[in-house]
């Protein structure tokens, strides 16, 4: 059985229909990557599945169990599975790197602080910042800030990690520590949901591939096979496109 | 409860309420023309002055801004008397309006003046502009641009502030309410509907000047 | 004129009298506070109302949303006077001092709700995203995320009209309020010349609003060159 389903999720700004019947699924442990030009809707998915964009159908299930996009009380529930890292990172700017990573298992999980912070402290030595534990997001480099993130994902301890284009912001020498450290990750068993334009990470790390266009899906499999023997013309564009690069 | 509501006997004195509010409109314009010629020379005063002249006016912007505007109208119409000038009621709300409109205005303008960055000064410059044609196409439609915004948002406030001439015996919106209020005794629908047409005038006012700034000093300013 | 003033001052400024204008100088601050206080819970609840979604609330959103909008645009005269009557109709049978912080309280509600909700809006909107996807609620948002971030926004406009309010309540004089107007008003009215009593009461309200102006032009230049925390 698949561990995530992502079941016809439609969605729309205003009168401008930006995701169109999207479905796929997430095995346990797997790292699928979404591809595709700029205004696919990769991030807008991913915006819907954290609640953050209320989409017009679909739903998501966890294990078989379907959870819709409804009230409030839904969304916690979906939200409570999936943690996401946004491309500009969204540290809460008044707090501290550890702070930001405990405010929410101490606030939201209601669980004991101490135990929470030795999680943070560990979690953030993880990403190889143990030494900037009381360092504010302004006093940290883009590279670090987004490691914050991570840690600060991690310690809600997801089922699925969502990472949306988590290296577009940074300047290009960050970007391996960053990429490093998801590696780390991948090694450890965690499923995870990418958005990357970064083609030879995404190849290297993932084991499937959802291509999408125009807000559809337009096509899935493996790396390999996406990559180098495309079915559809949609995706042959883009990547001979990529490759030329 | 005794009282119930009923618009009856009042609403026909909306045409009333509205002549009331031409007159409010008319008193927050001629103060506020006042107020900005008074405004102009002192921001003028403050940026190219002396010391003693600025001096002068920053001792006068400090006590009219910190002091109340009903007080001021109070003096200027009691106790002007008693140096033999003899003020009506309009004459001293208008008199006292318009200064304590030069006050604030003073500080407003000034900011705008000092808006003007000299990096674009220079760009005008090296475009072989004139010291005229620098203040005429640099200058005045940047601080034009800078003020609109501020200028009208006083302009409005000014509007709500005539009110007190009612205090004086001058029958602009809130002193024919008034009128209404003690030949009708409906007091409630009488203030409500006066709540109203406040809303409604600065409303329209606000409406009026923000798409003037817009369109002719594209200025960003909220239409509601 | 002035020969008047100081021919009447000895008399003017006797033990009770001095007594009289300072209690009604303390009625005009404790108005002010009270009534600011009292508003700036009110503005933040409202400003707070309009952030929340869902129908349930849509009846309170609306209130906050009349109640800023409409009461930014009456002048606080005719609020007094609305609610004077109002308070009449009702025959709570309360003096109109508290009809005064009554009035004082919607009229500041409604501006602080507009500032408050400019604080609000001046945390960067990532940081309310971050907040919604850690299933943060409402009020956790504000309180751990946005409130420390847009305090620094929002106290200097707050406290600018917090001392607009000073000069305002001379206005409550007008519904019997025995505040610093209506002192000047009383003392006048014994015979006392305008030019001594509303000098006086000039410099008084003068006293007041001018050290909390300073304070607060040192608080705001002091927060512009202060980062985090």
């Amino acid at each position: 059985m698949q561990h995530v389903d992502i079941v016809e999720i439609s969605a729309s700004y205003g009168k401008a229909r930006v995701l169109d019947n999207v479905s796929f699924g997430i095995d346990r442990g797997q790292i699928v990557s979404l591809i595709g030009p700029s205004g696919s809707g990769k991030s807008t998915l991913l915006r819907v599945l954290m609640g953050l964009l209320k989409p017009e159908t679909g739903h998501v299930a966890f294990g078989g169990e379907r959870i819709d996009f409804g009230d409030k009380k839904k969304l916690r529930a979906i939200r409570a599975r999936f943690a996401v890292v946004f491309q500009q990172y969204n540290l809460f700017q008044n707090m501290t790197a550890l702070d930001n990573v405990t405010v929410a298992p101490v606030k939201v999980g209601g669980r004991p602080r101490s135990e929470v912070e030795a999680e943070g402290r560990a979690l953030l030595a993880k990403v190889g910042l143990g030494a900037k534990l009381d360092a504010y997001p302004d006093e940290l480099s883009g590279g670090q800030q987004q490691r914050v993130a991570i840690a600060r994902a991690l310690a809600l301890k997801p089922e699925v990690l969502l990472l949306d284009e988590i290296t577009a912001s940074l300047d290009p020498e960050l970007v391996s520590e960053v990429l490093d450290s998801i590696r780390a990750l991948a090694a450890e068993g965690m499923t995870m949901l990418i958005v990357s334009h970064e083609m030879g990470f995404v190849r290297e790390i993932s084991s499937k591939l959802v291509f999408m266009a125009d807000g559809r899906v337009v096509e899935t499999g493996p790396p390999a096979q996406v990559f180098d023997a495309p079915r559809a013309q949609r995706t042959r564009d883009f990547v001979s496109k990529i490759l030329r690069h | 409860m005794g009282y119930t509501i009923n618009y009856d006997q009042v609403l026909p004195y909306m045409p009333y309420l509205l002549g009331g509010a031409w007159l409010s409109l008319q008193i927050a314009f001629l103060a506020f023309v006042g107020g900005a010629f008074l405004g102009l020379l002192g921001a003028f005063a403050k940026t190219f002055g002396g010391p003693v002249l600025r001096g002068v006016v920053q001792a006068y912007v400090v006590f009219f801004t910190n002091t109340p505007q009903l007080v001021q109208i109070y003096f200027l119409f009691f106790a002007l008397p008693d140096a033999g000038i003899l003020l009506s009621g309009y004459q001293a709300v208008l008199l006292g309006m318009t200064l304590n409109a030069g006050a604030y205005l003073t500080e407003i303008q000034r900011a705008g003046f000092a808006s003007v960055r000299q990096s674009e000064m220079e760009a005008a410059e090296t475009l072989g502009f004139s010291r005229l044609q620098q203040v005429r196409y640099v200058v005045v439609p940047h601080i034009a641009r800078v003020l609109f915004p501020p200028l009208s948002n006083h302009y409005i406030l000014m509007t709500l502030g005539t009110s007190m001439a009612a205090i004086f015996g001058v029958e602009e919106l809130t002193g024919r309410a008034l009128n209404v209020n003690s030949e009708t005794f409906r007091s409630i629908e009488v203030f409500t509907m006066t709540a109203g047409v406040y809303v409604l005038v600065t409303m329209v006012a606000n409406l009026v000047l923000a798409l003037a700034g817009r369109y002719l000093f594209r200025a960003r300013m909220r239409l509601l | 004129m002035l020969e008047r003033v100081v021919d009447e001052a000895p008399r003017f400024f006797t033990y009770w009298n001095v007594v009289f204008l300072l209690e009604a100088t303390l009625a005009t601050l404790v108005l002010t506070a009270v009534g600011c206080i009292g508003g700036f819970a009110l503005g933040f609840l409202m400003a707070s109302l309009r952030r929340t979604d869902g129908w349930a609330l849509w009846p309170l959103r609306a209130v906050a949303f009349t109640v800023t909008e409409v009461f930014r645009r009456v002048p606080f005269l005719v609020t007094l006077f609305l609610f004077f009557y109002l308070f009449e109709v009702l025959k709570l049978g309360l003096d109109t001092f508290y009809v005064a912080i009554a009035a004082v309280v919607i009229i500041a509600g409604a501006f602080i709700a507009e500032i408050v909700r400019a604080g609000f809006e001046s945390v960067h909107p990532n940081q309310w995203d971050a907040a919604s996807a850690m299933n943060f609620t409402l009020p956790m948002t504000l309180w751990y995320v946005i409130l420390p971030q847009a305090w620094k926004v929002i106290l200097p406009p707050a406290f600018s009209f917090f001392i607009l309010f000073i000069k305002d309540t001379a206005l409550a004089s007008q519904i019997g309020v025995v505040e610093l107007t209506f002192a000047g008003k009383v003392m006048n009215n014994k015979g006392f010349s305008a030019a001594l009593t509303f000098g006086t009461v000039l410099v008084l309200y003068f006293v007041l609003s001018y050290p909390l102006t300073r304070l607060g032009q040192y608080v705001e230049a002091r927060l512009a060159t202060r980062r985090h925390r």
